[in-house]
């Protein structure tokens, strides 16, 4: 690197030590203290007690269901978009994007609005004397909330890989004889593995860590992992704790980083 | 105990935690110059507890610039006044914080002959109330003062609602909404068994524990804010809240009706305190003294709708059903089973905690 790109990047250094290594440092300092300042792993050992691993346990539940959905009904759309001419996918990844312009916050409380018990839905069907549904405050609705927001991610780095797989590749198979099943397990899915595994990493992490979505859809009824943090921050005033629970959280987002690398080598996932 | 309706926005800036510390501190030491032209001052109150035209009306008059912020709940306003991250002058917690905040030497001894309208408009009664957490006087002025009760559809339920006990009542499934709040959750619990609320003792708060697991199936939702739109759009048939929404509700939805129930509830009391490291203690002086004005207070009251202790603002109501409102100024000598949040210490604190994050995730 010269001296020249050096100075360049110190903006960006300045940025990741202020905003990303301070507030690390902060938080294992919490993390790994208790009150009077003393050395404890007691805040992360606290992760074992009944109540933080079944919303741990939660957590994870919820999130590889909503990841696995995001998946299956990312993949055929990401297929169909590689499929598409130049001109009529990008208009289809606008739409699909355009929701992303809205606040985050404001698209989960307008599905609050729609599943609630007189939401708009439940109108809807009772005018044409069908039966409700009533998920909200179920973990159905945790799910929905987090598939609903995390799709885009799943669709963009899959649909990525499928538009890099070269065409000839494809023709090369189906001369050799491969039917559409074949070809598409053998030459198409593996091709696709980068994709998968940044969208899975993509839904999956913010999935896990999400509070707003299980505060909003699921009436903090249901405690996940990312509530029990928030409380402690918000609530209890408990920063070591807190703290503390976040670190055994980051370990796990770090494994699954670990997995993902050792499949994307080339990078080949990332966002468009 | 008003809620804001930015519940989400402040959690988040909340979560961030550690860095939301850092960058205040940041802020703060850069950005503290300026103000009109009589200095600034620093207020920190719940959030929609004010009418905005006060604070312009005190701008205007004084030449004094208002720095407002505001905060959601009082556990979250204590550690950020607590670390001295941001500089406020006047905070509004409410009692049990209070009593926390002077034992832990935050504020500042407030000099009443700088706040004349304090002593002039504010009721005997309300400094009386106040020496449960203010044992002198000399930290607090009250603000806004209510009662917690229950807000029921009059169409969607039986019989009148008396009881907390009903809201353990089966027929109401999934029809009930409960405070997302520690201590206002475990309150109902407590008084539903005849205990105090301010118990510390474990097998009492063991029982509490166990009849709001109990409850917790029957529970739409644990909501703060959210109660008042529920209700007010026929979501669910009862819900716990503070008085204070209750004459809201009740504008927008007539079918609602609000009760203290007759195992006795909690009164509460918002006052304005000042810090101690207040970097505008006259400015501070003068903000509460204006808003103790009864042309003022009365604002306050016709647009936040919470009780206001201000004996002169009450005479100026001029809708007198308000005014003699069993629901915004209840007698409350007709009742001997109310009771004041106090401050539990630590340890009390973090039981409760323990426990609610044990129902929390039953």
């Amino acid at each position: 690197m010269t001296s020249k790109n050096k100075w360049l990047s110190a903006p960006y250094t300045l940025w990741s030590v202020v905003f990303i290594i301070i507030p690390l440092c902060m938080i294992f300092y919490y993390g790994l203290t208790d009150k009077t300042g003393a050395f404890t792993l007691e805040n992360i050992t606290a992760m074992a007690t009944a109540e933080h691993a079944k919303a741990l346990r939660l957590s994870i539940l919820l999130s590889l269901a909503s990841t696995l959905f995001c998946f299956l009904l990312a993949y055929p759309l990401a297929m169909i978009l590689a499929n598409m001419k130049v001109n009529q996918h990008s208009f289809i990844i606008l739409i699909f994007i355009l929701p992303m312009w809205m606040n985050f916050l404001l698209r989960t409380l307008a599905w609050q609005t729609l599943l609630e018990k007189s939401g708009v839905i439940n109108n809807i069907l009772t005018f044409f004397h069908l039966p409700n549904i009533n998920i909200i405050n179920t973990p159905a609705a945790i799910v929905l909330g987090m598939v609903y927001n995390f799709l885009p991610f799943m669709v963009l780095p899959l649909y990525n890989s499928l538009s890099k797989i070269d065409e000839n590749v494809i023709n090369a198979a189906h001369d050799l004889g491969a039917n559409g099943i074949h070809t598409f397990i053998r030459i198409i899915l593996p091709l696709s593995v980068p994709g998968i595994i940044s969208g899975i990493t993509m839904v999956f992490v913010p999935a896990l860590t999400t509070f707003v979505i299980s505060t909003l859809l699921g009436g903090s009824k249901i405690l996940l992992i990312g509530n029990v943090i928030e409380q402690e921050f918000t609530q209890a005033a408990n920063w070591h704790l807190g703290s503390g629970l976040s670190i055994v959280l980051m370990i796990f987002i770090i494994l699954n980083m670990i997995i993902s690398a050792a499949f994307d080598k080339d990078g080949e996932g990332s966002m468009l | 105990m008003k809620r804001s309706t930015k519940v989400s926005k402040r959690k988040i800036v909340y979560t961030a935690g550690a860095l939301a510390l850092f960058s205040a501190t940041v802020l703060t030491g850069c950005g503290s110059s300026g103000g009109g032209q009589n200095g600034q001052v620093i207020v920190y109150n719940w959030g929609e507890y004010i009418d905005p035209d006060t604070v312009k009306m005190f701008e205007e008059e004084t030449g004094i610039e208002v720095v407002y912020d505001e905060f959601e709940t009082n556990e979250i306003m204590y550690p950020k006044v607590e670390s001295g991250a941001a500089s406020y002058d006047v905070v509004c917690p409410s009692d049990y914080m209070i009593s926390k905040m002077i034992e832990n030497d935050l504020l500042a001894e407030i000099n009443f002959d700088n706040i004349p309208n304090a002593r002039a408009n504010i009721g005997a009664q309300y400094f009386e109330q106040s020496k449960g957490f203010d044992p002198e006087n000399k930290y607090s002025i009250p603000y806004c003062w209510g009662t917690v009760g229950i807000l029921y559809n009059k169409t969607m339920v039986e019989e009148p609602i008396t009881s907390w006990a009903q809201l353990w009542d089966e027929k109401y499934a999934d029809n009930i909404l409960m405070q997302d709040s520690v201590r206002d959750a475990f309150m109902v619990a407590q008084k539903l068994n005849g205990y105090s609320m301010n118990t510390v003792d474990p097998a009492e708060l063991e029982t509490a524990k166990n009849a709001l697991i109990e409850q917790k199936p029957l529970v739409q939702a644990y909501v703060i804010d959210q109660v008042r739109d529920k209700m007010i759009g026929g979501e669910a048939a009862i819900g716990v809240i503070y008085s204070g929404e209750a004459i809201y509700t009740q504008r927008e939805n007539p079918d609602l009706e609000y009760v203290i129930p007759e195992e006795g509830t909690n009164v509460w009391i918002d006052s304005w305190v000042i810090l101690k490291d207040a970097p505008n203690k006259e400015n501070a002086e003068k903000f509460i003294d204006f808003m103790c004005r009864g042309d003022i207070a009365v604002k306050n009251f016709d647009y936040i709708t919470y009780s206001t202790p201000n004996d002169a603002a009450r005479e100026l109501i001029e809708d007198e059903a308000i005014r003699n409102s069993e629901i915004a100024f209840p007698d409350l000598s007709k009742y001997n089973n109310l009771e004041t949040y106090s401050y539990l210490g630590e340890d009390g604190d973090a039981l409760y905690n323990e426990l609610w994050k044990e129902i929390k995730a039953y």
